[in-house]
């Protein structure tokens, strides 16, 4: 069980498509990542890079036109492309639990909090309602929520935005899952709001040594909380590896450009222009061929069209043409 | 939540004063009431006599607020055609009007939110055209012709259910499945509609992101969003449903409040209809009242607010 | 530098329909607004024909051949869809009957359109006093139960064509009023109606040039559907001998009439019936399809 070596989320080949009318949407295409036992993978990217739905794919929770393949999905010894619907039911919320973007909006309005975080551990685990009430006080507290056995009685749009969000986490962690995928949780909040939630879900995971998913766009908290960082563009991983490998030393263009969009210290000079990625993402409706970023990259040459070999050494790999991922062009050390 | 019920009670309670202002006021639209009382054989002593004896040479306004002042109390005056204390009349009738009013909103709501979540559960499925068929077919449905077909198939032709009268429960079949469908259309609409909604809405991703189950997600944290709404519009339907009860009321031959009305109308009996135009309007006043209430007791954001 | 020159496949825009293509599209692919309009088409004409179209005087009584039987249940071409108990021709009345409701439909929707439309953006634009009041008549029509006011006043104002619409042009503004306000009230916020305001255009200016025309696609979808609601409404006042008085042809009479003779000849009762159920669907439909067609998003 806690084999160390093994990888906890284990994902090859992922793909995911979705029908439109004028053609399918290839979402996501390829995708490999590991995550082992207390590990924190950040995923990067713009809107539309196909971050949330492998978060959902991960789940079992795409809608139903989302088509999903896969070589391989495995969590801890069950393939979940192969579970039934009840062995993932029996997963979700127990062992991989969830926390959403929109806290405003995530919780149930009919329900009180108490209710809600009741029935999060009433699920899964054959506990009284009283033993799920002292744990969701536990909880509750622990989220750093005062009055904690008051607030049970209240209801979602009793609590700000930033109080909900630390409910949603207290609610993630009631069966002490070993995975939290958390998309964009913050992302909704007040930015003073944003660090604390952030610190505290880090913070949390770290104590009670759950792996997590953090996904962002926000390289900022990439650089302080990921073990291991995933960059997507257009569906793709496009970057991967150990953070201090991503950050040290960025081999994909794309990559790069991200990082010149946020100021690093040190590094960024005062008054020094922040850079832009010019250009838009490109549809990935029809037959995508080649690398999807060839249409904003500077080092775009005709055999970005053809497919694109993986480069570097495990764990931080790349795809591009060049060899060195176009870092002499730009100037960088090798 | 106080202050809210006392405000739409206040409003309620001046909605029926002018309700009733118009309803006593159209005692005076047949222009002289006394000369339609005292027939067209009387001669002009004669309906001096009958204005004297009834009050109508006063103003309209003495004679609203005596009307009032009256109603009020629970007396309606005496029945022009029947010769008996309106109120006793309309009481006699009013238990089968409220008893086809109890059944039929109750066969539209079995019928309507099944349906509607069936459909809402599986757009453009088979379910959802059906259930969107019949309410378009409700929506345009006459109601008596409804009812006169419903009489045919199963009165005559199959001789299953008694085509009239309101002496057993199976005479209220019929009236009920009639009056019903003319409530369902909409409640299943808004049923339909509430759940897609509510079904897209990211507390529904969190309940089966916690691993509930989809018969949990869909009854305990959907419908019981999706309802509120729902709740609220079958108790305003219920008002209506008591005054559209007169059509159905009249196909069954079933002796309620509605078929009363009818004879009254018919019979120009005036204190009569004045007094059922009030009481309609009492029974919606009150239901959308409830509606309110309930709505907010329902719904915990007006709950607390 | 960018060396891709030609031009790559992911850059090629995808060229979208224009307005009025998705229009067209939206309009030929909604098998319901078709329906609909086709068959209310099919009823004007009709209407306006009838003089041509009917094969008999609608009133022409003959003793002799009461309740002919229609020809597709053993009758005659002379008569196709039988005759009443005064043996008029069916058919002849049924298309006269087409007038009466489409009369009454369009008429009363169109006085309860002014009146609902008036209170309905006088509320939504002005706001406060004006809007109280609005919502207050707005709740005291609501409370008065339709169809016994309209058959108390029309049972004393005499059973008239006139009367008829009349009263229910009087009664059906609710509907007009509740959705012109809402509609008045999100359209006043919009940044244009600020704008004709600044620049000084008069109220009734902004009004008619900024408000009307953003309301108008809802308008039109409540005018068909109180359409519907007062042709309902007529054949039951008729049905129940408070409307329409005999002998026109009017569709809730000719089944009111039948009512009698149900036992033996149900389908004097059927067929007028039917041709109102046919009519009020195709006004909904058609209803419901412009409103898909021009703001799909309000689809409930």
């Amino acid at each position: 069980m806690n084999d160390m070596t093994k990888p906890l989320l284990s994902v090859r080949g992922l793909t995911l498509d979705i029908p439109m009318s004028n053609g399918t949407l290839h979402a996501v295409r390829a995708l490999d990542f590991d995550l082992h036992r207390g590990e924190t993978l950040c995923i990067v990217g713009e809107s539309g890079s196909g971050k949330s739905l492998t978060s959902l794919a991960v789940i079992g929770l795409l809608e139903k036109n989302i088509r999903r393949n896969a070589t391989q999905m495995n969590f801890d010894g069950t393939d979940l492309l192969t579970a039934s619907k009840k062995q993932m039911r029996a997963l979700r919320g127990n062992r991989i639990a969830m926390i959403f973007q929109e806290p405003m909006t995530s919780l149930n309005p009919a329900y009180t909090i108490g209710d809600q975080l009741i029935e999060a551990l009433r699920l899964h685990k054959n506990v009284s309602r009283e033993k799920a009430r002292n744990r969701a006080i536990e909880l509750l507290e622990k989220v750093g929520i005062t009055a904690a056995a008051s607030r049970l009685g209240q209801y979602p749009h009793q609590l700000s935005g930033g109080l909900r969000q630390r409910v949603v986490i207290a609610m993630a962690l009631m069966c002490e899952p070993e995975l939290i995928i958390a998309d964009e949780p913050t992302t909704a909040l007040d930015v003073t709001i944003q660090a604390q939630i952030l610190s505290l879900l880090v913070d949390l995971t770290r104590e009670m040594d759950v792996a997590m998913i953090l996904i962002t766009h926000d390289l900022g908290v990439v650089a302080r909380v990921a073990d291991k960082v995933g960059v997507m563009y257009a569906g793709e991983l496009v970057e991967s590896g150990p953070a201090a490998d991503v950050f040290g030393k960025p081999l994909h263009p794309y990559t790069r450009g991200l990082l010149r969009c946020i100021p690093q210290p040190g590094k960024t000079e005062r008054g020094a222009a922040l850079g832009t990625i010019p250009g838009i993402v490109p549809s990935l409706i029809g037959d995508v061929k080649g690398c999807a970023f060839r249409t904003r990259c500077p080092h775009a040459v005709e055999a970005c069209r053809d497919a694109i070999p993986e480069r570097g050494e495990p764990p931080h790999k790349f795809l591009c043409v060049h060899p060195d991922g176009a870092r002499a062009a730009e100037g960088e050390p090798a | 939540m106080l202050p809210f019920i006392l405000k739409r009670l206040g409003l309620a309670v001046l909605v029926a004063l002018t309700v009733s202002f118009i309803s006593f006021s159209l005692l005076f639209l047949s222009g002289d009431p006394a000369a339609a009382l005292a027939g067209e054989t009387a001669s002009g002593e004669d309906i001096e006599a009958v204005r004297r004896l009834y009050g109508f040479d006063r103003p309209m306004l003495v004679q609203y607020g005596e009307w009032l002042w009256q109603a009020v109390q629970g007396n309606f005056g005496e029945s022009y055609y029947f010769k008996l204390p309106v109120q006793s009349l309309i009481a006699d009738r009013l238990s089968v009007t409220m008893t086809l009013g109890v059944c039929g909103i109750t066969f539209a709501l079995l019928t309507a939110v099944p349906l509607g979540v069936a459909a809402a559960i599986r757009p453009n499925s088979i379910i959802d055209r059906v259930a969107l068929f019949l309410s378009v077919a409700g929506q345009a449905m006459p109601s008596f012709w409804f009812g006169l077909i419903l009489i045919v198939l199963f009165a005559i032709q199959l001789g299953w259910l008694p085509p009239s009268g309101a002496s057993s429960w199976r005479h209220y079949i019929m009236p009920t499945i009639v009056l019903g469908y003319y409530a369902m259309p909409a409640i299943m609409r808004l049923t339909r509609a509430g759940m897609l909604e509510v079904l897209n809405s990211d507390y529904i991703r969190t309940a089966r992101a916690k691993g509930a189950g989809e018969m949990r997600v869909m009854f305990k944290h959907a419908l019981r969003n999706a309802i509120i709404p729902v709740v609220s519009l079958a108790a305003v339907q219920m008002g209506f449903m008591l005054g559209g009860s007169i059509v159905v009321e009249s196909v069954f031959a079933l002796h309620g409040a509605g078929y009363l009305a009818w004879e009254s109308i018919a019979r120009n009996d005036l204190p009569t209809v004045q007094a059922l135009i009030l009481i309609f309007s009492m029974f919606y006043i009150v239901f959308n009242f409830l509606a309110d209430v309930l709505n907010a007791w329902l719904d915990p954001r007006m709950r607390s607010s | 530098m960018p060396v891709l020159k030609t031009i790559d496949p992911l850059l090629e825009e995808i060229s979208g329909p224009t307005p009025s293509q998705i229009l067209r599209k939206r309009v030929t692919g909604h098998s319901g607004l078709l329906f609909g309009v086709g068959v209310v088409l099919l009823l004007v004409i009709v209407a306006i024909l009838a003089p041509v179209l009917a094969p008999h005087d609608p009133y022409a009584q003959s003793l002799a051949n009461r309740m002919v039987k229609p020809v597709f249940m053993g009758g005659t071409w002379e008569h196709p869809l039988g005759t009443d108990h005064l043996g008029r021709d069916y058919l002849s009345r049924l298309i006269y009957g087409a007038r009466v409701s489409l009369l009454i439909g369009a008429v009363a929707a169109l006085i309860s359109g002014v009146i609902g439309t008036a209170m309905g953006v006088a509320a939504g634009y002005f706001g406060g006093k004006v809007d109280t009041v609005v919502t207050f008549l707005i709740n005291v029509r609501l409370a008065m139960p339709v169809v016994l006011v309209a058959l108390a006043v029309v049972a004393i104002l005499g059973g008239s064509l006139q009367v008829v619409i009349g009263v229910l042009g009087l009664l059906l503004w609710d509907r007009f009023a509740v959705v012109m306000r809402a509609s008045t009230l999100q359209v006043r916020r919009r940044e244009y109606v600020a704008a004709a305001q600044a620049i000084g255009a008069s109220t009734p200016r902004v009004i008619l040039s900024e408000i009307m025309p953003n309301i108008a696609n809802n308008l039109i979808v409540i005018v068909t559907l109180e359409m519907a609601h007062a042709i309902l409404l007529e054949a039951a006042l008729s049905f129940l001998g408070l409307g329409v008085q005999p002998p026109t042809p009017s569709w809730g009479l000719m089944v009111s009439e039948g009512k009698n003779m149900m036992l033996f000849e149900p389908w004097l009762v059927l067929i007028p019936g039917f041709v109102l159920f046919v009519l009020v669907l195709a006004i909904n439909l058609m209803g419901d399809g412009l409103r898909d067609v021009t703001a799909p998003e309000n689809r409930g």
